[in-house]
């Protein structure tokens, strides 16, 4: 039972964070820029949207949004940085990054900030919902439903407008600026401006997720954001693990959400297992590692068995 | 329609590497002259179509296309004057997307990007309709991605893209080079038939002399950063691998034998 329910919180946990992975979908696979700036963004993303209910007193749903634009100008500073000032790629992310680790202390005042008694989404829902006695239920049960379902329509929202965008003639362009640059400057088009937008949407919908994560946990933490990028990648290649051919485009996309949910059910059964918390960065970076490596694995086996030495 | 003036450019300069390639080319294209430029390494063939297209910018001189100065316009806002065709196969087309999907980038040549669908229905059946004219099956495989072609197919496939919005003027970089000579042929067939169809205005770099002579109303040949040979109409029909070779050999002396110039 203990085991089952951890699976569920898994789950609901799974898709608050898959935001997080199809941002890092949209740099690291359709964009080919390892974005760094995305553990900043991420925790600017809670930051924003816990301040701005517990000082400010704005609408939580709002503060989704606003935490999403925060994130956005975060993506553009990036892309500022590198297409503008011609700074490489992994440092652009990493100086966005580390500028955001203080502007986050700045925007909350302190390291964390909690939302306990605090109006959230969350709790909203839960005004508008029976009562889990009323339900038959325990009080985490329905909590959990309610993240679930908060991180289902967020997700599947997502997941609909990054299918439209990419589909556009901008969005063709975003993708073939990933593949070729050359080829999409033959073609008229402003590689820099593309790279930017890319980088905008990552960014933006990482904020995204670190505001669903921050107000489904109950705080914000400026360090909560360390070791986002790993985690988007965990979740981008288990997905691509389960759907080893996907189709099209909408199913590659599915996979990453139910890849962010898989990696979380991981973790859960690791936890229950006994693995300690302190080593879960170290299994996730060993997990990720060994994933983005079976591809060339795989290359070198062929090789030697077609008798390269 | 195109007027190059006293270009200058050297590269990497005040460092060891520096290399001056071109030291005043001066060149002039009429409307629908196909022109060929042959020459040695280093020579300055492909830093000048490099200039035309915007990857560099000269450090003295000016392009005039159709009276427009473009000699400082960016590289992507000048695309839409211009095709282009690259020695590397991988260079034209993205290698991830299907064939429908660089045609459609490329039909956009110049357009304003919006939120319009990127591909439309009534598109594909042009596309279908073109590359039913290259012959070479690709008709069928519309959603094929384009990485899983061959060097030949990827090389025809650009050049009907280079086409597909008529440009004022089409850059042709050793398209062939990368190529077996069988393909090769096939490719420079089919570039001049698209060259011809739709009336276009060509410059095409080879190191092959065969090719240079066969192909074009006009031929330039360059050496050490100038036009040392420029030849057309009567004449160049007449010349021969020997004529350039003689030309060659009288202005570069004894380098010839270690040059990647190919004889056949």
């Amino acid at each position: 039972m203990n085991i089952l329910m951890a699976m569920f919180g898994a789950v609901s946990q799974g898709l608050v964070w898959a935001t997080l992975a199809l941002g890092v979908y949209v740099t690291f696979r359709i964009l080919n820029f390892a974005d760094m700036s995305c553990e900043g963004s991420f925790a600017l993303g809670g930051s924003i949207s816990a301040v701005l209910m517990v000082k400010l007193g704005f609408n939580p749903f709002l503060t989704v949004i606003l935490a999403t634009l925060g994130g956005m100008i975060a993506g553009a500073i990036t892309g500022f940085l590198h297409t503008k000032l011609k700074i490489p790629a992994i440092l652009s992310g990493i100086l966005t990054m580390i500028g955001l680790y203080s502007i986050n202390l700045r925007i909350m005042g302190q390291a964390n900030t909690s939302l306990i008694g605090q109006d959230t989404m969350i709790t909203i829902i839960r005004k508008i919902l029976p009562t889990p006695e009323v339900l038959g239920i325990k009080d985490s049960t329905l909590q959990t439903w309610v993240v679930l379902g908060i991180g289902f329509v967020f997700t599947v929202v997502v997941i609909g407008l990054i299918y439209w965008y990419f589909g556009t003639e901008i969005g063709c362009c975003i993708r073939a600026t990933g593949n070729n640059e050359t080829m999409v400057r033959a073609q008229g088009v402003n590689t820099d401006v593309m790279k930017i937008l890319g980088l905008v949407i990552s960014n933006g919908l990482i904020a995204l997720s670190g505001a669903l994560v921050t107000q489904s946990q109950g705080f914000a933490d400026v360090k909560m954001g360390v070791g986002a990028i790993v985690i988007g990648l965990a979740s981008i290649v288990i997905g691509e693990v389960i759907f080893l051919r996907p189709r099209n485009f909408a199913s590659r996309l599915l996979s990453i959400m139910i890849g962010s949910v898989i990696y979380r059910m991981i973790i859960a059964l690791v936890l229950q297992l006994g693995l300690n918390t302190d080593d879960l960065k170290l299994f996730t970076a060993i997990v990720v590692a060994i994933a983005l490596s079976i591809p060339t694995l795989k290359k070198n086996r062929a090789a030697t068995r077609k008798g390269a030495v | 329609m195109l007027k190059i003036t006293d270009l200058y450019k050297t590269f990497n300069p005040g460092t060891v590497n520096e290399k001056q390639v071109l030291k005043g080319v001066d060149l002039e294209l009429k409307d629908k002259d196909f022109v060929t430029v042959i020459g040695g390494n280093g020579a300055g063939k492909s830093t000048i179509l490099n200039m035309i297209a915007g990857v560099h910018y000269p450090d003295k001189g000016s392009i005039v296309l159709e009276d427009e100065d473009i000699t400082y316009i960016p590289e992507y806002k000048r695309a839409k004057y211009l095709g282009r065709v690259f020695q590397d196969p991988m260079m034209g087309t993205a290698s991830n997307m299907a064939i429908e999907e660089n045609l459609a980038l490329a039909y956009r040549r110049g357009d304003r990007r919006g939120f319009a669908w990127g591909i439309t229905k009534e598109e594909k059946e042009i596309y279908v309709d073109k590359l039913k004219e290259l012959d070479l099956g690709l008709e069928d495989r519309l959603t094929t991605k384009v990485g899983l072609l061959s060097g030949g197919q990827r090389q025809a496939l650009t050049l009907l893209m280079a086409a597909l919005r008529k440009p004022k003027l089409l850059l042709l970089d050793e398209h062939t080079a990368a190529l077996d000579p069988k393909t090769a042929e096939k490719v420079l067939k089919l570039s001049e038939q698209i060259i011809s169809d739709n009336a276009l205005t060509a410059l095409m770099v080879t190191h092959n002399m065969k090719n240079a002579i066969q192909y074009g109303n006009r031929l330039i040949m360059m050496y050490d950063g100038r036009i040392i040979y420029d030849v057309s109409g009567e004449e160049k029909r007449n010349l021969k691998v020997n004529d350039l070779l003689e030309k060659f050999q009288s202005v570069s002396g004894g380098e010839f034998a270690n040059d990647r110039m190919m004889l056949s």
